[in-house]
Parts: structure tokens; C-alpha cells; sequence
């Protein structure tokens, strides 16, 4: 029987999308002196809002608020009074998960699905994980009394928008600093509902600033003598150019950039689930995530018939409308994004990589991408190297579980790594020889506040998440001084 | 649309040659047996987790119940059923909702085979089957004689289909050549009626049991591999049923042949069941999307079904006042 | 008839041989008084090329060996160090002109300092890795791993103790390193090599080269097969444009903030400077099939 899904929209009206946003400093939401921008949706190409952006002297001010709070409240407060904060935090994350769940679909383009299962409790949960460390600092191992770094300037990207402000925000704040926190210009909307919710529960002006606008606000923000600590999630190479702005000026810096993660299926893999954990890693979000597992790596012995079962697994994902509820695959999160993955696609054409894509039918309007693989890849051509950041995977085939590390290995990136294989011992000898900060075993893209997560190489430095995550905002450095 | 291809007995079966090889003996069929691909537990019930959140409403919700009580085998299996309890079942089976005409028969009643008669009586030519349980069910604990000896009652009696049980005790024990010629000789007796192969994954226990229960049943002959009895817990699950749902998907690219699965036990709701269908369409396929492929062992999920058909269509919610008890 | 001495010829240490530099060149060692103490070898960038790779090769054999046989080792460093003292001090205070009282203090604190290290080895990952908690059916664990080859600029003023206080922390995690030697004693750091290569430690865990900092460090800071850098001997000028050509592979770079004092207790943050934390995750439990029966 021939059984077609109705429609199953999630109402759009709990979001209650303004026609305006506005930059939230100093406690406020005060118009910015920046240009406006626009925000679109991309499942539709349809503007959502307008966002009143910052300029220099907005940024600042933000910072000088940051600074204020930091010195006469937020670092002078003990933890557990902090940690009471971040959890009303959490708790009212909660408490507006729906709203946030449809704003976060609205302005992403990822399916609602996905928003209400995941990025949504997920950044709940990062919020109650570091509440509970504030009054705690002196059980990490890092001295009595670790001392925060001050005012920390952070940017984040758009592809988790709400959960990249969680990871950023409740560790910093946990561990006494305050912030001045830019999102991505394309995903600005649910950083600012979480601003509601931190007004809400009476968080002390200052502690958390959010300034709007585009790369060049987050360049002026991460480069202002105010800052004592930038963490930057994003691409590579922007990190590199924070990287070396920042030279010599003693500022501490995190960096959690692109990757190009390898998913390894030995013979003797659990086929089915293999199978499921391959099309997690490079489907999930449409493979807008930095550790996608974005190079599948195929025990030649298996190679031909996964590669089949795998297509036909494809083949049922539901690509479509990010509101509807059974959408599994939304949609790309801009036009410039869209551009930028299928000139990469060409690239590999041209290379000569065979390219299969689902036959999925998609939206006429918005920015869409049948999931696609590109079989007979091989290790030198530009998709196998390069970080397509959409849902676009290349296959390659190796003979022995050395053979499988070295090609893991061999890449600049170092972000995570997949393993699937039901002999343990071959499991945790994986684990230790990848060269990735997180490795997956017969399993993809799990995440926890209380698991740390980074990159090696060029995939970053410092951790977000569990002990290693806090001490990226303290003062590390027990190194006595000469007299 | 009903399905009704001609029975293939192991025996007139061209099976691939590697599927041939593994029923030459007990040893090959144990290294065919030992040699599928794990089952990651966590992953399975991951995925199963993830496909139970589809939202399936309006006319793709009507669609499902409507199939789902297509798919019932309306179950009694109590030591104290009587003529009447039955005759009552098999009323309902033919006619589940009297105050909507149009809902569609059951797909069959089941019953213990002494109790056959009475059911096919009632039944007649409605186009609800017969399916009886046989093969000393539930524990499946007897000899071969025995087990034979109640499949012939039950067939003798006139029952459509046969829901045997496999022996565990010898599964587990692995001597799997003794399942797979139980199974293989309870089939021959079957004649004319479908078999169904109840493994009791719940004493199985593991996926990866499940997986080759599966493999070896459909090996024997198997027209349906079923989960439980419905005797004990845990009895049919969304990540069990997803195995079994991946073997005969499987088995058919293999072999060409559309084998048949049954959960019973545990499906207490209209959600569950539409739960299951969209398991069978999303990981067997839409083929399996018939009751000739796909059954419900279930007697409570019925009224549900049936009250959540009439809430689509009157646009209210239902009452138990307004649904038969039997 | 009194002994002429047989002057020692000082060359760069590179994967546990002594080469000289390609170049052929040297400088002049002076003493605290000026005169002529050896020619030290002015180690080139081809040198040093061959330092990281001989960097990378150790890498494979320091890394892979147990926590337990790194802390051999590095005791095994301090065991060679104390049957040399007071060679090491004669040698300090000819090369810096300090006291022997102060320099006999700062080889006593060297060769503790490589005790201390030493005890490190197999408690890093207690100390800094966890069992995570996780909310969902998963082992998932955290543990430190060494970052890579580490270059390392030595630092002025404290030829032995400071040389020790950076160089331990680095291979303690199991990291390998190529030390650019403070400009002003070069004979201590090479005989400090010479302690290295009798102690078993594998052949490129370390490398001392000797020569100009400003000619040495600027590739030393660009090469994409170096992981880290430590600063602690790079001038205020230099340390920016390392930095910068550091930015380029998305070096983890350290910088004290201060001028360290290499005689307290150190701390971790050198430890934890060169160390990755890596996370793991492995399915576990469902051994039976009522895991399912919640859906």
C-alpha cells in the first residue's frame, strides 16, 4: 500500500516572530547604531524579522558593561549564588522549549524534529551541567580558588545557534566571568529569545551582552583591548586570521573550528546500525556540523553491498519543510551556503568521483540539497580533503585497520572520527590511535555537556564541556614568577 | 490489495546457492547462523526511539487505522475460553464497529486448536482467516509427535494459518538444526494453511538471537516470523520488530520472495500499532503495507483502533461506552 | 708534565646522535669573563628541518610507550644528572659566572625537578581525564594525550634548571620536542643532551640545537609538522611574530605571562599546555531486550 505522510506542521505562532530585534546590553534590548539586517527563513527564502546591528561604539559600550558587572558583581559573587542563576537559566530553557524550538527551525532552516529534540534540551541541559560546578571551581584540580579571566568576547556560528550560545555562555558565566557574545548574522533570533529569559530571571546587567551584525563586528568585538578571553567557534580559516590577530597580546584564546571527520566501517561492523550511524553523521543537519562524519572510510571486503544498502537507506530520508514534524532533512542555511557546497560538488565531478543523489523531490522555494555521496572518492581529490559542510559524502575503501588509521589520520583536521566494529579490542585500539579529540565508537555525533569536545590540529585547541571546558575560562596559569 | 501468491515450500524453493549451503547441515547452518552481522543494541533502539516520533495524522492517520485493524489476528488464547467467548470474538473480528459499517473485517481470529471449530463455523466466508497456535504452545516444551499431532487438529479443523512456537530450550542450547527441522516438519503438516513462526524473542533475549531466530525460521520455511506468545514479557517491541522487519527485507532481496511478520503481545494502543506501520514502511517498505504481510497479535488495541478512527472521522474523541467489550 | 687538555667539541644533538650543523658553521661560546669557551655548533634551518623529523619519528616510540616506561626514563634523566653534578656545576659557573653556591642550588633543583616530572607520567590521566557521566546509554571517557612535537625556545638566564623546567613538562605527556638552546649557553645545554642520551630516552623525543634564536625560531614557528610551541625564551619583539606564523597551522602556543622563577614547586599549566583531551564514546548496557519496551 502506497502510504503517503499528511502534511504534520508545527505551528509557527508560539514563536510570535517580531517584525524587529533588537542588540540586548546592559541588561536592555537598546537599538544598535549599525546597519539593519534582515533575517530570512531559509526553508522558504521568506524574510522573517529585521535586526537592528551594532557599531564600534555599541561594541564598546557592551564591553564596558561586561567589564562594569564583571568587577562589581559577577566576580565577587560566590559560586553557588551564580550557579542559581544558571539554573533558572536552564529550568525557563525548558520552560520556552517549544517557542524556541520553532525559532530556532524558522531561522536555521534544520527541522523542527531536530530543534525540539535536540538543540532545545541540549542547551537546557548545558545550562544545569555548569550551574552545578560554580561553587565547585576547587574540585577541578586547578588550585583552591582558579580565578575567572574576565570579560570574555565570543562568536558563534549559525549552524546550532541556540546551543552554541549555551556551550559559550553557562561555562563562562559558571566560572565567574561575564560576556559580550555575537551570533552568526544569518541565525540572530534565538540567542535573543534566550536574552528574554536571562532578563526574565534577573541575571545582573552586564553578565551577558549580545551584539548583532556580521563578521565585522565580530572581528572589532574579538580584537577589543576589553576582552580578556575569546572563544571562537567557526571555519578554520577565520579561525587562523583570529589566531593571528590576537599575536602578542597575551589574550587567552579557544579556538573550535572545521574538520573533516572520518567514518570507519570495518567487516565485521553492525551492518544495519553502521548504517544508521553513517547517514547520522553526515545527514544530521543537514551536514552542517563540524564534526560530521563527512569521509566515509569502507573495509574494501564490505564495500560494494554497504555502499548499495546505504543509497538505499538515502533514499527514505524525508527532505523538506523544516516545520514538518517527519521532515528529516531540512534545509541549507543560505543561498551563499548552498553555493558554496555545490561548487564543491563540482569540483568533484570534475575530479572525476562518481556522484549519486536521492531522488528526493524538493521544495520549490528555500534553499534545498538532495542528500548526496560521492563514491569512488579517493584520498587526494579536493571533496575528500576540503570541508563541504552540507550533506554531501565521499566514500573511500581500505584494506587493513592500519591502513584505515593512517588515512584518518591524514588530513590537517582532527575534530572526531567514527569507528564501527564489534570487536572491542579493535574499538579502543581505534580510539587511541585516531588523532581526533572525539571519537565515536559504533555510534555518531553524541553529544553531553559532562563529555568534553575539540579539536586537534587545525580543527582547534581547548574543549568545551566537562572539567577541560572550564578551565578554558580560568586562570590556568600556576606557574610561580620570578621575584 | 490482497496478495495471494503460491505457497513455495522449502523443498520447490531455487534459493542462492549460499542460502542452500547453510541447510545442509547443523554445522553450516550454525556457521550461516554465527556469521550475519551483529546487532548494536544501543543503535537499534536508537533508531526505533527516532522513527516512533513521525507524526502521522489526518488522512495519513485514517489510512493507518484502517489498515492496522486489517491487520488485527483478534487473539484469545485463556485456558478459560469457551464456545460462547469465541463465537463472540469472531462476531467482533467480522465486525468491529457496528456503528460504522464501513470499518474495515479483521485480518483473523486466533485461537487454541480445540477451539477451531467453533471459529470457522462462526466465520465462514466473511474473509476473516482461522489462525490457531499449535506446536504445544506456549512453552513449546514436548515431543515432535505431540507438536505435530496438535498442528494436525487444528489444520484437520480447518484453520487458514498456524501459529507455531520454535523450541527455545534447543535454540538456545544451540542446536539449531533440531529448530530448523521442527519448523520444516510442522510446515509439511500445515498443507494448505500459512505458518507462522513464534521465536519468543523475549526468551531469545539478545538482537543478535533475534536476527538469526529470524534468518533460521525464514530458512526453514516460515510464511510469517512472529515475535512472542504473548505469555510473557517482554513480549513485541518496536527495536525487535525492526530486526525482523530488516530480515525479510533481506531475505526478499536475496531470494525474491516476500516473507511476512507478526508482533503480538505489548500493542495496547492505536499508537503503538500506527508506530509499527510506520516501522514497516520505513524499514521494510511500502509492499509490506498489507495484511497478507503484516499482522497485529493483539485483542485490546482493537477498541482503541476503532475509537481513534471514529474520533478522525466524527471529529471528537471516543468513549469505551461506545465500543464493544466483545 | 701537566695534561693538555682534550677540549670537547660541542655539536647539536638531533635524533640521538651529535651531528654538526649542515652548514658548517659555529660561534663562539664565551665565558661569564669573555674568554673563549668552545665553538658551539650555529645550527641551520635545514638543521632544524631535520630536528622535527627526527621529532616526528621519536613521536612514534615516546608516545606509544606506557606512562610507567616514560617515568623510567625521565628518572633515569635525573639518576644521569646527579652522578654528573658537580661537573655541571664547574660548567655553570665557568659558562654564567654565578656562585657555586647558587649554581650547586640550581643543578640540586634540576635534577628534583626531573625526579618530580618523572612521578608525573602515570597520573596525568587521573588527574586531568574523567569517566563522563553522560546522560544517554554510553561509556564515554576523557583522557589526555600528548599533543605532538613541541618546539621549544629555551630560556635565558637559567641554563640548566630552566632548560629542565621546560623540556620535562613537554615529554612528560609524552610529547617529543626541538629545543633552541639559550644563544649565551650553548655547552650546558649540550652537555645537558649528553644526560638525555644516556638515559634510554628513544632517539628525537629530544632535540637540542644550538645557534641564533631570532635565525632558528621563525621556522621553527611556521612548520606544519611542529603541534605546539612554548615561548618562554622568545624576546617580547620576537614573540609576536611567532605567534602570528604560529596562527598559520593553528599552533597551541604558550607564553608565560610573567618571567618564571624555575626554582618554586611548578605547577600544571606546562603539563596541560601540551596535552590533548580526547573523548570516547562506546554503546553499553541492553543486555536484554527489555531496553525496548519503553517504546
Amino acid at each position: 500500500m502506497k502510504w503517503e505522510y499528511s502534511p504534520a506542521p508545527e505551528s509557527r505562532a508560539i514563536a510570535d516572530i517580531k517584525d524587529r530585534y533588537m542588540p540586548f546590553i546592559d541588561g536592555t534590548f537598546k537599538e544598535g547604531s549599525g546597519e539593519d539586517r534582515d533575517t530570512i527563513n531559509p526553508g522558504t527564502g521568506e524574510r522573517l524579522s529585521t535586526i537592528s546591528t551594532v557599531n564600534a561604539e555599541n561594541i564598546d559600550r557592551a564591553v564596558k558593561a561586561a567589564r562594569r558587572a564583571y568587577q562589581n558583581v559577577w566576580s565577587t559573587m560566590p559560586g553557588a549564588e551564580r550557579g542559581k542563576y544558571l539554573f533558572r537559566i536552564a529550568r525557563a530553557i525548558a520552560e520556552r522549549s517549544r517557542e524556541l524550538a520553532v525559532v530556532e527551525t524558522l531561522d536555521n532552516g534544520k527541522p523542527i524534529k531536530e530543534t525540539r529534540d535536540f538543540d532545545v534540551p541540549a542547551a537546557a541541559q548545558h545550562f544545569f551541567y555548569h550551574a552545578g560546578w560554580a561553587d565547585k571551581l576547587h574540585h577541578l584540580g586547578l588550585g583552591p580558588a582558579p580565578q575567572p579571566l574576565g570579560v570574555a568576547g565570543q562568536v558563534i556560528p549559525w549552524n546550532f545557534p541556540l546551543l552554541m550560545a549555551a556551550w559559550k555562555i553557562a561555562p563562562a558565566l559558571a566560572v565567574g566571568n561575564t560576556v559580550v557574545i555575537k551570533p552568526a548574522e544569518t541565525t540572530p533570533l534565538s540567542i535573543l529569545v534566550l536574552a528574554e529569559i536571562i532578563a526574565d530571571a534577573d541575571l545582573p546587567p552586564g553578565v551577558v551582552n549580545i551584539i548583532t551584525g556580521a563578521g565585522d563586528v565580530g572581528s572589532t568585538l574579538v580584537n577589543h583591548p576589553g576582552i580578556d578571553k575569546v572563544a571562537f567557534t567557526g571555519s578554520t580559516a577565520v579561525g587562523r586570521r583570529i589566531q593571528r590577530e590576537l599575536a602578542g597580546t597575551g589574550r587567552k584564546i579557544t579556538l573550535e573550528l572545521g574538520g573533516k571527520g572520518a567514518n570507519i566501517i570495518f567487516e565485521d561492523a553492525a551492518q544495519d546500525q553502521a548504517v544508521e550511524g553513517i547517514i547520522n553523521g553526515i545527514f544530521f543537519n543537514q551536514g552542517q556540523v563540524c564534526c560530521a562524519g563527512s569521509r566515509l572510510l569502507i573495509q574494501e571486503s564490505i564495500a560494494d553491498e554497504f555502499v548499495e544498502r546505504l543509497k538505499q537507506r538515502v533514499e527514505t530520508l524525508r527532505v523538506g519543510d523544516p516545520m514538518d514534524k517527519n521532515t528529516d532533512v531540512g534545509a541549507i542555511n543560505s543561498e551563499a551556503q548552498l553555493s558554496r557546497i555545490t561548487a564543491l560538488m563540482d569540483a568533484g565531478i570534475a575530479e572525476g568521483a562518481e556522484l549519486w543523489s536521492s531522488s528526493c523531490p524538493l521544495p520549490k522555494n528555500g534553499f534545498y540539497l538532495s542528500p548526496s555521496i560521492f563514491t569512488s572518492a579517493t584520498p587526494s581529490m579536493r571533496i575528500a580533503r576540503e570541508e563541504i559542510f552540507g550533506p554531501v559524502l565521499a566514500t573511500m575503501t581500505f584494506r587493513t585497520p592500519d591502513e584505515a588509521v593512517t588515512k584518518a589520520n591524514n588530513s590537517p583536521y582532527g575534530l572526531s572520527a567514527g569507528v564501527w566494529t564489534e570487536k572491542g579490542s579493535r574499538a579502543m585500539g581505534m580510539a587511541a590511535a585516531l588523532r581526533a579529540g572525539v571519537i565515536w565508537d559504533n555510534t555518531f555525533n553524541r553529544f553531553d555537556p559532562a563529555a568534553s569536545f575539540g579539536g586537534y590540529k587545525e580543527s582547534g585547541f581547548g574543549r568545551e564541556g566537562g572539567p577541560s571546558g572550564l578551565a578554558a575560562y580560568l586562570d590556568t596559569d600556576d606557574e610561580a614568577v620570578a621575584p | 490489495m490482497r496478495h495471494e501468491p503460491s505457497i513455495v515450500s522449502p523443498s520447490d524453493a531455487q534459493l542462492p546457492s549460499h542460502l542452500n549451503d547453510a541447510t545442509a547441515d547443523e554445522s553450516s547452518l550454525r556457521r550461516f547462523l554465527l556469521g550475519l552481522p551483529g546487532v548494536d543494541p544501543v543503535g537499534i533502539e536508537q533508531r526505533a526511539a527516532g522513527l516512533a516520533t513521525r507524526s502521522i495524522k489526518r488522512a495519513s492517520k485514517l489510512a493507518a487505522l484502517d489498515l492496522a485493524i486489517s491487520m488485527v489476528d483478534l487473539t484469545t488464547l485463556e485456558g478459560a475460553d469457551t464456545p460462547g467467548k469465541v463465537r463472540n470474538l469472531a462476531r467482533k473480528a467480522m465486525l468491529p464497529d457496528p456503528d460504522n459499517l464501513d470499518t474495515p473485517h479483521t485480518a483473523a481470529i486466533c485461537v487454541y486448536p480445540d477451539m477451531v471449530p467453533t471459529a470457522v463455523a462462526e466465520l465462514k466466508d466473511s474473509g476473516v482467516k482461522v489462525a490457531s497456535v499449535a506446536s504445544a504452545f506456549p512453552s513449546g516444551r514436548s515431543s515432535l509427535e505431540v507438536k505435530l499431532a496438535d498442528t494436525k487438529i487444528a489444520v484437520d479443523a480447518g484453520a487458514d494459518e498456524i501459529d507455531m512456537v520454535i523450541d527455545r530450550g534447543a535454540f538456545l542450547a544451540g542446536r539449531y538444526g533440531t529448530v530448523f527441522e521442527q519448523i520444516v516438519a510442522i510446515k509439511q503438516a500445515c498443507g494448505n494453511a500459512r505458518l507462522k513462526v513464534i521465536l519468543e524473542t523475549g526468551e531469545l533475549a539478545t538482537y543478535d538471537n533475534v536476527r538469526r531466530g529470524s534468518w533460521l525460521a525464514l530458512l526453514a520455511g516460515a510464511d510469517f516470523i512472529k515475535t512472542s506468545t504473548g505469555k510473557i514479557s517482554p513480549a513485541a517491541t518496536l527495536p525487535v520488530v525492526h530486526v525482523m522487519l530488516q530480515a525479510v527485507k533481506d531475505w526478499k532481496a536475496q531470494t525474491a520472495e516476500q516473507r511476512a511478520v507478526k508482533p503480538a503481545g505489548g500493542i495496547r494502543t492505536a499508537k503503538d500499532a500506527v508506530r509499527y506501520l510506520v516501522a514497516v514502511h520505513e524499514v521494510a517498505g511500502p509492499e509490506w503495507l498489507d495484511p497478507y504481510y503484516f499482522r497485529f497479535g493483539a485483542s485490546s488495541v482493537l477498541n482503541d483502533l476503532i475509537m481513534q478512527r471514529r474520533a478522525q472521522l466524527d471529529g471528537h474523541y471516543s468513549g469505551a461506552d461506545y465500543v464493544t467489550v466483545d | 708534565m701537566t695534561h693538555l687538555a682534550v677540549s670537547k667539541t660541542y655539536k647539536l644533538f638531533i635524533g640521538g646522535a651529535f651531528p654538526r650543523s649542515e652548514s658548517g658553521r659555529t660561534y663562539q661560546a664565551r665565558d661569564s669573563k669573555g674568554d673563549f669557551m668552545a665553538n658551539a655548533a650555529l645550527a641551520s634551518r635545514k638543521d632544524l628541518r631535520d630536528a622535527v623529523v627526527a621529532a616526528r619519528k621519536g613521536y612514534a616510540a615516546w608516545s606509544r610507550a606506557t606512562a610507567y616506561n616514560r617515568g623510567q626514563v625521565i628518572y633515569r634523566m635525573a639518576e644521569m644528572l646527579e652522578c654528573r653534578r658537580s661537573e655541571f656545576v664547574e660548567l655553570i659557573v665557568i659558562s654564567t659566572g654565578a656562585s657555586s653556591k647558587v649554581t650547586t642550588a640550581e643543578v640540586d633543583a634540576a635534577i628534583d625537578r626531573l625526579v618530580h616530572y618523572a612521578g608525573w607520567t602515570d597520573k596525568l590521566a587521573a588527574v586531568l581525564g574523567s569517566a563522563n557521566p553522560v546522560s544517554s546509554p554510553y561509556f564515554s571517557y576523557s583522557a589526555p594525550e600528548p599533543t605532538g612535537v613541541v618546539g621549544i625556545l629555551a630560556p635565558t638566564g637559567s641554563p640548566l634548571l630552566g632548560l629542565v623546567s621546560v623540556v620535562a613538562p613537554v615529554i612528560t605527556g609524552g610529547n617529543t620536542c626541538v629545543v633552541i638552546a639559550a644563544e649565551e649557553d650553548p655547552c650546558v645545554a649540550i652537555a645537558f643532551a649528553e644526560i638525555v642520551a644516556t638515559s634510554d630516552v628513544p632517539a628525537g623525543a629530544i632535540n637540542i640545537l644550538t645557534g641564533r634564536v631570532t635565525e632558528l625560531a621563525p621556522h621553527l614557528a611556521a612548520h606544519s609538522d611542529v603541534n605546539a610551541l612554548d615561548l618562554t625564551g622568545a624576546s617580547a619583539e620576537l614573540q609576536e611574530s611567532l605567534e602570528q606564523a604560529a596562527a598559520e597551522t593553528v599552533k597551541r602556543v604558550y607564553v608565560p605571562k610573567r618571567v618564571p622563577d624555575f626554582s618554586a614547586a611548578p605547577g600544571t599549566a606546562r603539563l596541560r599546555a601540551f596535552l590533548e583531551i580526547k573523548t570516547v564514546w562506546h554503546p553499553t548496557g541492553a543486555l536484554s531486550l527489555s531496553g525496548g519496551t519503553a517504546y
